[in-house]
């Protein structure tokens, strides 16, 4: 879900649903499908201390998300809004093929 | 042995048999020699051009190896176009290191990262890393920008060796593969034996030095750098392998096998329409098996109607009057689909796959139904399920298959519905095989070996225990095979165990007449059933 918006940064969080948590498939996809904005995306496992630049799958993979926990997303930029929305809405239907 | 130069032997476990003796050629890291760094600006293009010309190999690589490869291959593609993956490694170029040691020590912190990992999936994604380093390595230092080319009856050495790795090989000119470590029952394995390529896995340490090797998928052995005596037994052996091969050859010519004087059929497996023209091929009874999923393999889309048509009329006339049976498509467990198969099961051996998932994605079942249906009108046409459990199962796919042959009659087109049969590799199948209303039975041995056992056919670790003449998976044979006999309905068996002569005479006093086996292993299969027949060994 879309939590506030402060000018042109958006922030978000989303439950990750899928069985093994952050592995290559799902990592592979958010990558992809954050690079399509032009805006700074970066996400987090709730509460960890580091935000983590969505368009790096190293990174995304290293993050090691579980299964059942709660990722926020934040981004700036001009098309901020609609990144927010698109990368919720894919965690939250549990990265359909043909996504991303 | 003179000169101290005594050749050492090693032994392993048989991935596929057959002989090789030439150059050892290891294809892991330590190969290749040094490189000369450049300038900062020239290290720095050098390594742009590597990561472009591995971008571009990778994804002709997926193109053609399609399935699970194709994923592994994509996540090696997307850490390529990580810019802060990349930028770290420039920026140590920019501190003065070479390409390749800037490449390198990046990526291996990567991967010790994932070593580390408690996450047995992270883990196991360190040898993708690995691949990738390696591949770039190799071009950074001019020895791997064309698919490595294996001198003429050359040994491949490697710690273990994904199929993608494999499959860019150029086999054509013979050579083995020696792995230290590896399984039997892992893919690299099954395109070893379906290519006739001999391999010994699980060999152990073995000293980069050695030129020479010998390999002998049969006695499983590696000899590297070996006296002149060792070579003369080698040949030796290699040469009464190659008589007894000439003389099944020879049986193969002649018609039908026969054991204590019934007819045993022999068939072939095909995983694509190319298999057939294996050599031994045309003395096969017919196709007990074609799998379909080379079709979902190395397209961005899935099958049209009209491409899987033409692949099943072109099996259906090589085959003439033989029977070819094909089995609708078997994706998910070991065997992902982009866009076809479900994402992240905890465990996907017990997951959708199979006829379930055919089921659960009727619009995908449809085109493939679509296309039997007219081939069917072709030949000698049957049609199986793969990873059945219950009779409704059957009867489902069954409704769907007879709707679509109505539908495509209703607009004139020529269709029939073929004989329909199922596998019987899950355990409740074959216990309860009885409530099947099947026209025939195919044996899939290896899933239910591993679905009896309890043993992952892919875990090395369990290699002793994975045994498919443990009593209770002949018990399972030996009641389909009795229900067919007792029903009238044809009961072959089409997993690795049909091509191995070890577990013949088990086969045969379970009750089995059918075998469908790969072409290579075709003329072996027949001697054996003639030697038993008359009496002798399994050879």
């Amino acid at each position: 879900m879309l939590d506030r918006a402060d000018g042109q940064n958006f922030t978000g969080n989303v439950r990750l649903v899928h069985a093994v948590g952050m592995h290559a498939r799902p990592a592979v996809k958010l990558t992809k499908l954050a690079k399509k904005f032009q805006a700074q995306i970066s996400v987090r496992v709730a509460g960890a201390p580091e935000w983590i630049n969505a368009k790096s799958v190293a990174k995304i993979m290293a993050m090691r998300a579980a299964h059942g926990s709660t990722i926020e997303i934040k981004a700036s930029g001009s098309d901020a809004e609609a990144a927010v929305a698109a990368l919720v809405d894919l965690v939250a239907s549990d990265f359909p093929d043909g996504a991303g | 042995m003179q000169g101290g130069a005594a050749g050492s032997a090693y032994r392993g476990r048989t991935a596929s048999i057959g002989f090789a003796h030439g150059p050892l050629v290891r294809v892991d890291a330590g190969a290749g020699g040094e490189r000369v760094a450049g300038t900062l600006v020239e290290e720095a293009l050098a390594l742009r051009k590597a990561i472009d010309l591995a971008s571009g190999q990778i994804a002709d690589l997926a193109a053609s190896a399609g399935g699970e490869a194709a994923q592994i291959l994509e996540f090696q593609v997307a850490l390529l176009e990580d810019e802060d993956l990349i930028e770290q490694i420039f920026a140590s170029i920019g501190e003065g290191r070479p390409a390749d040691v800037a490449w390198r020590s990046t990526l291996d912190e990567q991967i010790a990262e994932y070593n580390s990992a408690a996450d047995e999936y992270l883990q196991a994604r360190s040898s993708d890393l690995a691949d990738l380093r390696d591949r770039v390595v190799h071009i950074l230092r001019g020895d791997a920008g064309e698919p490595l080319k294996i001198p003429s009856g050359g040994v491949v050495c490697a710690d273990d060796l994904p199929p993608s790795r494999f499959l860019e090989i150029d086999w054509s000119g013979g050579g083995g593969l020696a792995l230290l470590h590896g399984s039997p029952t892992s893919h690299v394995a099954m395109l070893a034996r379906a290519r006739g390529i001999p391999m010994v896995v699980q060999l152990g340490a073995i000293p980069h030095a050695g030129a020479t090797a010998l390999l002998d998928g049969e006695g499983a052995t590696l000899e590297l750098d070996p006296s002149a005596e060792q070579v003369r037994i080698f040949e030796k052996r290699r040469e009464s392998h190659r008589k007894s091969r000439a003389s099944a050859r020879a049986i193969l010519r002649r018609p039908t096998a026969s054991w204590r004087g019934e007819h045993i059929k022999l068939l072939i497996n095909i995983q694509r329409v190319d298999d057939l023209e294996h050599a031994d091929a045309q003395y096969a009874d017919g196709i007990g098996l074609m799998r379909t999923e080379f079709l979902l393999a190395g397209h961005s889309e899935l099958p049209d109607e009209e491409t899987q048509f033409q692949a099943y009329d072109a099996v259906l006339r090589w085959a003439g009057q033989r029977p070819v049976t094909i089995r609708t498509f078997d994706a998910g467990g070991d065997k992902p689909v982009p866009g076809f198969t479900f994402d992240g099961e905890p465990n996907p051996f017990l997951g959708v796959r199979g006829l379930r998932l055919c089921l659960a994605r009727p619009e995908i079942f449809t085109v493939q139904l679509r296309a039997l249906a007219r081939a069917a009108v072709r030949g000698n046409l049957k049609v199986m399920f793969p990873m059945v459990t219950q009779a409704d199962e059957l009867e489902a796919g069954r409704k769907l298959f007879a709707d679509i042959v109505q539908r495509l009659q209703a607009d004139s087109i020529a269709a029939m519905l073929p004989e329909l049969g199922i596998m019987v590799e899950v355990p409740a199948a074959a216990l309860a095989v009885s409530s099947f209303k099947a026209s025939f039975f195919s044996i899939g041995s290896n899933d239910l070996a591993q679905y009896v056992l309890a043993c992952d056919r892919s875990n090395g670790a369990l290699a002793p225990l994975m045994d498919p003449l443990h009593p209770a998976v002949l018990e399972l044979i030996a009641r389909t095979a009795e229900h067919g006999r007792r029903a009238g309905v044809s009961v072959s068996l089409c997993g690795d165990m049909a091509g191995d002569p070890r577990c013949l005479p088990a086969l045969l006093n379970c009750g089995l007449r059918e075998l469908s086996v790969n072409a290579s292993a075709l003329a072996q299969i027949k001697q054996t059933i003639d030697r038993l027949s008359s009496g002798g060994g399994v050879g």
